[in-house]
């Protein structure tokens, strides 16, 4: 069923990663995504998976629970893998028909999936440890220099909040209206693209008008709590880096200038 | 027809919460009937009715419309929608169209029917919840709430069903609104003799026009008989989180003070002329009672002085128990 | 008694009695009018929502507003909390006007607001969350935030949810956290449009309570728009509104004993009052304005008593 979707899987336990400040654990997975495509050489991959398993290992979120969410770009996976393994040029390992495998093909192949498959475990680690909420606050106060570029931190901040709220109560919403239609004989599933398309407004308007109405009254409610934008604000969890997150700033800025250097120079 | 047999319904399997939302519904619904089915927030009343039509299929059991089982091969899920039309919470969500007139047009056209077929049933269908010609190219968006709520009321009635199923029509409306819907569900009956299920919280909303309720608690069915029987049970429906109407609280009330009044009436004209009855029965009465005691009360002084008087005693120990 | 102390309760008492006497609340000739725009965006006309409305409540009362879908009553709500402002008269929260800009927080502030929809007006995922949002926009020091929510949340019986989702919550529960949302504010009074309509009579239940709470126990001053006249039973005072108009005022028992009045302003009665009239219909002898069955039975009691 539609309400079955769950977003941003948080992963509840206790741990030092769940602890760290939202700003260290979102500068932490953007450098190392940096680091990712700088290193080149296996020793620099060897260092970031290492680095990488020891942070899983700290963060107790079970290594199952994890694995599951790659499952999901396996097939980006394989494409990838697929394309520089049969399209690259250069030593020929092995030829079968039109097909070869050449080694630099294979070596951009691993290191391809390698890379990947770090990537999405390294940013899927910051959604299992950050709960949406920690995210927004640690994206409004991290992003804030930025507000002297006239970028709206606060507000985007706020919207990204309230969108994560509301998300549920518009997918229950949906299959609520799904059903009303149906009762009317709708059919959302059968026909060609096209006539499924067309079956999709007598959802889509409906779903439309609740969420202006909603947003509305939303906006009426918290303008009677005298919600004027971030200024003036003051906040119910502030956040101050204690020395556990100065220490993991010091450990990510060592690992970065070490595997970069490793992965680039030797 | 409508049967259920031994339907169950589970959902969450798989993860730590496993709800059983129906337990066990075995229910015959006749055709003509008009049924209150009432239950609190989470009872299972609205999950059972979306399988009446075949919205919701159950885990277990096996669900008969006019004999046919409804899960064996072959059967009509469609079909099954259009004999028997659910009028959804808050219906007038939705609404989608141009105009109030293709609006109600929607569930006829998706039947199979032509344009000028659909029109004519949409037009039928305005015109038996009260909105005329002048309706017809309005928005629905401009209309009332209470006119929005019967365009879509219109918009299942189109589909000509056999069975009416309402899931609380006066949610959200005013004490007039709500009037006004209760009276068109009752002459919407009236004229086209359907089956009505009316689903409600509100057992003051229902017991004046239907004849049978349901009781829904825990995903299973409480109570199913008559208005009155069922409020005979007015304390066990206070632990179900619902209440009887005040006036059989009130009779109930009355009957422990000693009055001879009729518990099952409903309407207040009726429970009136009932209790007015009963207080000229009492009058009477204590007017015989009084001269029987003042022949006894000289009995009584002359004996002991200091024990009360039986008929006196009597009368203070019964108000008691009612207050 | 010395002279000292006795001045010392001479001032508590002079200061209760002006505090009394001060309206928070107060509306002179009020009007409203709604402006219809035709497809081009010019006026087209008006609508008279509010109509000379003269409305005084008192510190510490519990009002009741009553009307039908369109009487104005949710129109005069907005005008409290400085939503909408008049366009005709003045209106005054704490003394404060709230047509001039520079008190408009300040109102916001001191006259809380609860709306009809529980989904609508809970903007973040955690109950705690969410009641610290006034304060946070208030201003309010971090560690008296923490303090005004636990307060607010354990005045409305919520405190056990207070980490909880508002999507795992009832009806009812999520229309508590709405209350104690706005009583973290610290407001002076709370206007409640209409908080019960969309929910089951347990959840009205509950909420009543909560709000009945509030009014005896924290003396918050209370406006309470419904269109359900049991829930008015225990009001101080109730305004019946009619086409922008105040119909009828007065004490529930002054105004529900005028039973054909209220049934001209679409008003539905509560059974007891009106099975009370048809009692008196048929001669039995009753008082006027008799609110619940308790009462009623409590009153034939007493005649078959004599």
């Amino acid at each position: 069923m539609i309400r079955d979707i769950t977003l941003g899987q948080y992963y509840q336990t206790d741990s030092v990663i769940h602890r760290l400040d939202p700003r260290v654990k979102l500068a932490g997975t953007v450098l190392f995504l940096i680091d990712l495509f700088l290193i080149q050489n296996v020793w620099g991959y060897l260092i970031a998976t290492a680095a990488l398993a020891t942070v899983i290992h700290l963060s107790r979120v079970p290594f199952g629970y994890i694995i599951r969410g790659l499952k999901s770009i396996m097939i980006l996976l394989m494409i990838t893998v697929v394309f520089n393994l049969f399209l690259t040029e250069g030593t020929v390992i092995f030829k079968i028909w039109i097909i070869q495998v050449t080694w630099e093909g294979l070596r951009t192949a691993v290191f391809m999936a390698w890379r990947l498959i770090m990537l999405i475990i390294g940013t899927s680690l910051m959604t299992f440890t950050t709960t949406p909420n920690q995210l927004t606050d640690g994206m409004e106060k991290g992003l804030r220099p930025l507000k002297y570029l006239k970028v709206p931190v606060h507000e985007v901040a706020m919207m990204m909040s309230i969108a994560l709220r509301f998300i549920p109560i518009l997918l229950e919403e949906t299959d609520k209206i799904m059903k009303a239609q149906q009762a009317r004989g709708a059919d959302f599933e059968s026909g060609n693209l096209f006539d499924k398309a067309k079956a999709l407004v007598p959802l889509l308007v409906p779903l439309f008008i609740s969420a202006f109405r909603r947003a509305n009254d939303l906006a009426l409610a918290m303008e009677a709590r005298c919600y004027r934008g971030g200024e003036g604000r003051t906040k119910m969890n502030p956040l101050i880096y204690n020395r556990t997150d100065k220490m993991a700033y010091l450990l990510i800025f060592a690992f970065m200038a070490v595997d970069i250097f490793v992965g680039r120079f030797f | 027809m409508l049967k259920f047999e031994h339907v169950n319904y589970d959902y969450g399997q798989g993860t730590e919460m496993v709800v059983h939302a129906l337990r066990d519904i075995n229910l015959e619904i006749h055709d003509g009937e008009f049924i209150g089915l009432i239950g609190h927030t989470g009872s299972g009343k609205s999950t059972l009715v979306q399988h009446m039509n075949g919205l919701t299929r159950a885990t277990s059991g096996q669900i008969y419309l006019d004999g046919e089982a409804i899960y064996a091969d072959g059967f009509s899920m469609k079909e099954l929608r259009r004999r028997v039309g659910l009028v959804f919470q808050y219906p007038e969500h939705q609404l989608f169209e141009i105009d109030v007139l293709s609006d109600v047009c929607f569930g006829p056209k998706n039947m199979g029917l032509t344009e000028e077929e659909a029109k004519e049933e949409a037009k039928a269908a305005l015109k038996l919840v009260g909105l005329g010609e002048e309706y017809y190219t309005r928005s629905p968006f401009e209309l009332s709430g209470g006119q929005k709520r019967r365009t879509a009321i219109a918009g299942v009635l189109a589909m000509k069903p056999q069975m009416l199923i309402l899931d609380e029509p006066t949610a959200g409306l005013d004490p007039q609104g709500r009037e006004e819907i209760l009276n068109l569900v009752a002459s919407l009956r009236e004229q086209t003799g359907m089956t009505v299920v009316l689903i409600s919280h509100s057992m003051e909303d229902v017991a004046q026009y239907v004849s049978r309720i349901v009781v829904m608690n825990r995903g299973e069915i409480a109570f199913d008989a008559k208005p009155q029987e069922v409020f005979r049970h007015y304390q066990e429906l206070e632990e179900m989180g619902l209440a009887a109407p005040q006036v059989t609280y009130a009779l109930y009330g009355l009957k422990n003070m000693g009055l001879d009044v009729d518990t099952e009436l409903i309407t207040l004209e009726d429970a009136a002329d009932n209790i007015v009855g009963a207080l000229a029965k009492r009058k009477a009465g204590q007017k015989r009672d009084e001269e029987s005691i003042a022949s006894h009360d000289i009995l009584c002084t002359e004996a002991t002085a200091n024990e009360p008087c039986g008929a006196d005693a009597a009368v203070s120990g019964e108000g008691k128990d009612s207050l | 008694m010395t002279g000292s102390s006795f001045s010392f309760c001479f001032k508590e008492y002079s200061m209760k009695l002006t505090q009394h006497i001060k309206d928070i609340i107060r509306t002179d000739h009020l009007q409203y009018d709604y402006v219809m725009r035709d497809e081009e965006g010019n006026e087209a006309g008006y609508y008279r929502a509010l109509d000379d409305v003269d409305l005084q409540v008192k510190q510490g009362d519990f009002i009741a507003i009553l009307g039908h879908n369109g009487s104005g009553k949710s129109t005069l709500a907005k005008q409290i909390n400085g939503i909408l402002y008049p366009t005709g008269g003045t209106v005054w929260v704490d003394g404060l006007d709230t047509s001039k800009e520079e008190n408009l927080w300040e109102v916001r502030q001191r006259a809380g607001m609860v709306f009809q929809n529980p989904d609508n007006q809970i903007i973040s995922q955690v109950v705690e969350e969410d009641v610290g949002f006034g304060p946070e926009n208030l201003g309010v020091p971090t560690e008296e935030i923490w303090e005004r929510v636990e307060e607010s949340l354990r005045v409305v019986g919520m405190y056990e949810y207070r980490k909880y989702s508002p999507n795992k919550l009832s009806g009812g529960q999520k229309q508590r956290v709405s209350i104690a949302g706005v009583l973290a504010m610290h407001p002076k009074c709370i206007v409640l449009d209409e908080p019960t309509a969309m929910l089951d009579p347990s959840g009205r239940k509950e909420v009543i309570r909560a709000v009945r709470g509030l009014n005896q126990v924290e003396g918050i001053t209370i406006l309470l728009i419904t269109h359900y006249m049991e829930e008015t039973v225990d009001a101080d005072h109730i305004y019946v509104m009619d086409q922008g108009h105040i119909a009828m005022e007065g004490t529930p028992r002054e105004v529900f004993s005028r039973v054909e009045e209220l049934k001209t302003l679409h008003m539905t009665l509560p059974q007891a009052t009106l099975l009370a009239d048809e009692l008196k219909k048929r001669g039995v002898n009753l008082p006027d304005g008799i609110l619940t069955i308790k009462e009623l039975l409590a009153e034939i009691q007493k005649q078959l008593e004599e």
